[in-house]
């Protein structure tokens, strides 16, 4: 298990930076950095460890399935996918570029493995409750859909229509994860529209909750793995996590929503994902 | 006609927005400023440091800020509501119909990156049929202002019209079409170049892309009609009419799907009066794309050079 961890946490230090040269070096100019990074923890355990999919047959029937509601962290999906050998890493520099398959917000069956289009904020877990009840019917129920959404995007009514009907529906082989990083684009979510208690509220609409800090990895897998087994209820996971998580000087600060690394920035910032990968070999993190 | 400015600048609209809304703010008491989380892109921060009371960021929930909307009109404000014109349209269409529209009430919507214009965002981002959507709701006023002059003086008559209108707005920055002394009247389209082949009638940022258009026809000995048909809704009938039996040709020219836009607008009058040849440029049955302003007028077939081709075909079947 110990090595498991190293392998995942260095992944992530992978994901993380083909995210930070993406958009420093890619064609399709700066991106939506600050939320891909909060997710990038999570995304790298469900690809990595929790979900089964097959690179060499993207559309294979029996795969779980990934939703990235909070469709602006296309980033983080994007890299994932390609570590784990959807398509080549260089192809991420395409990501937003005319032409590329990488459109600006995820759009299903354009890449290999995007598994829905996002990119209307409250769209994704209405969509990830219909594939789940389909898979249900299709006799593919062990199977999960995981559906992330953003902390901010939990404003939309439309989510909690989803989570109100999911359980109805018996619907037990779906996945919300909120990655909870408490910044939308124009600021700090409580100073606009505060969601709590959030953990009640899914509670409350018939969801078997969970909390996790989103970026520890030990954390994250014991709790996508009960997810993965559970039974009888959807299951919420409340991912505590922080936005431009990885990168000093992206942590906390809501200018890098959306953004382009100066070759400085670029520098620094992989210096610091080496400094952390060195630190995971020492087994210092 | 229009008086047109010599002066070759472009200005950033979201920055007149602000300014705009501000200044009738100051005036009116009434007036409310609604948004979902795009007070910065739509340039409102100044009116949120001034006015922090009437400046509402509803969060992510376009249709909760219709209905809200809706109510604090029932209570006297007007308010102006913003996010892109892909979500003023898509999601909040019933919202808008019933309780704003059906309901009478008092609400300004602004949508903004309309179009191609909403360029690295993508297909999901591009509003190519808020137009077409709204325009399904009786009441509807839709405007699409084309410069910084004209988007003041929209502004201001919308807040001192009772109804329900919906502001089609690029956001950044646009070509500067008007001098000050134009006078605009939404419902009544500008001539801003007479003609005798062929009429364009354009909005919004291909007004400008049009007028060039006009340029290279003259090149070539072709008269050509320009109008900004600022108002889609009502649409100007006797202008385009009039247009028509003069020129006996006409090209639409959008930025956004013809089938249910400014195109299917003026076919309609056409068709129901008396048809000339109409050619019509503008998105067809296809979704956006990614891309820098320049591919994507290539792409759609949108370059003033399109226009010009488009309006000689238009002419040829007379």
């Amino acid at each position: 298990m110990e090595n498991e961890l190293r392998r995942l946490k260095k992944t992530a230090v992978q994901v993380r930076r083909d995210i930070i040269e993406a958009t420093t070096h890619g064609q399709g100019g700066g991106i939506h950095v600050g939320p891909a990074l909060s997710a990038t923890d999570i995304v790298t355990a469900l690809y990595f460890k929790i979900m089964q999919v097959r690179p060499e047959e993207p559309w294979w029937e029996e795969r779980d399935r990934f939703i990235i509601s909070k469709g602006h962290a296309y980033a983080v999906l994007y890299a994932a996918l390609a570590e784990k050998g959807f398509f080549p890493r260089e192809e991420l520099l395409t990501m937003r570029a005319i032409n590329s398959r990488l459109q600006g917000h995820p759009a299903y069956h354009k890449a290999p493995g995007v598994d829905m289009t996002s990119g209307s904020l409250g769209n994704g877990l209405s969509c990830g409750l219909g594939i789940a009840m389909a898979m249900k019917k299709q006799g593919i129920a062990h199977k999960k859909v995981y559906v992330m959404l953003g902390d901010g995007e939990c404003q939309e009514g439309m989510v909690w229509e989803a989570a109100m009907a999911a359980p109805a529906k018996g619907i037990d082989n779906l996945v919300a994860i909120v990655d909870h990083n408490h910044y939308q684009s124009c600021g700090c979510l409580d100073e606009i529209v505060p969601l709590y208690p959030l953990d009640e509220k899914w509670k409350s609409f018939g969801w078997h909750v969970m909390e996790v800090n989103g970026h520890n990895m030990n954390d994250i897998v014991n709790k996508l793995t009960i997810a993965r087994e559970f039974s009888g209820k959807p299951v919420c996971i409340i991912a505590h996590t922080v936005k431009g998580k990885g990168i000093s000087f992206m942590e906390h600060n809501n200018a890098w929503h959306n953004g382009t690394c100066s070759e400085e920035q670029y520098a620094a910032a992989m210096k610091e994902l080496d400094e952390q990968e060195a630190a995971i070999e020492a087994g210092m993190m | 006609m229009a008086v047109l400015t010599n002066k070759q600048e472009s200005i950033e609209m979201r920055k007149v927005y602000c300014e705009t809304m501000m200044e009738m703010a100051e005036t009116d008491n009434r007036v409310v400023a609604l948004d979902c989380d795009l007070v910065s892109p739509i340039g409102m921060s100044d009116f949120r440091k001034k006015y922090p009371a009437r400046m509402i960021n509803c969060g992510i929930m376009e249709g909760n800020m219709a209905g809200v909307a809706a109510g604090m009109s029932a209570r006297g404000c007007i308010p102006f509501t913003h996010t892109f014109s892909c979500f003023q349209s898509r999601k909040c269409v019933d919202q808008l119909f019933l309780s704003a529209g059906f309901a009478d009430l008092n609400v300004k919507l602004v949508g903004s990156d309309p179009g191609i214009l909403a360029l690295y965002n993508g297909a999901s981002h591009m509003g190519l049929e808020d137009m077409g959507i709204l325009r399904n709701i009786p009441s509807m006023i839709l405007v699409e202002p084309s410069d910084a002059v004209m988007l003041r003086a929209v502004l201001k008559q919308v807040k001192d019209t009772h109804g329900l209108h919906y502001i089609r707005m690029n956001r950044k920055n646009a070509a500067a079409i008007y001098d000050e002394a134009t006078k605009f009247e939404i419902g009544k389209g500008l001539v801003l170049k007479e003609g005798r082949d062929v009429t364009l009638i354009a909005s919004g940022m291909m007004v400008e892309l049009t007028l060039k258009a006009a340029r290279l026809l003259e090149a070539e000995n072709i008269s050509a009609k320009v109008i900004d048909m600022f108002t889609w809704k009502p649409l100007d009938e006797e202008l385009v009419l009039k247009s028509a039996k003069e020129t006996g040709a006409i090209v639409t020219v959008e930025n956004h799907r013809t089938e249910t836009g400014l195109g299917m607008a003026v076919a309609n009058v056409l068709t129901e009066n008396k048809a000339v040849p109409l050619g019509r440029i503008g998105i067809g049955n296809v979704y956006g794309e990614v891309g820098v302003l320049p591919y994507l007028l290539e792409r759609f077939h949108m370059t003033p050079e399109d226009i010009a081709q488009k309006a000689k075909e238009t002419i040829k079947r007379k």
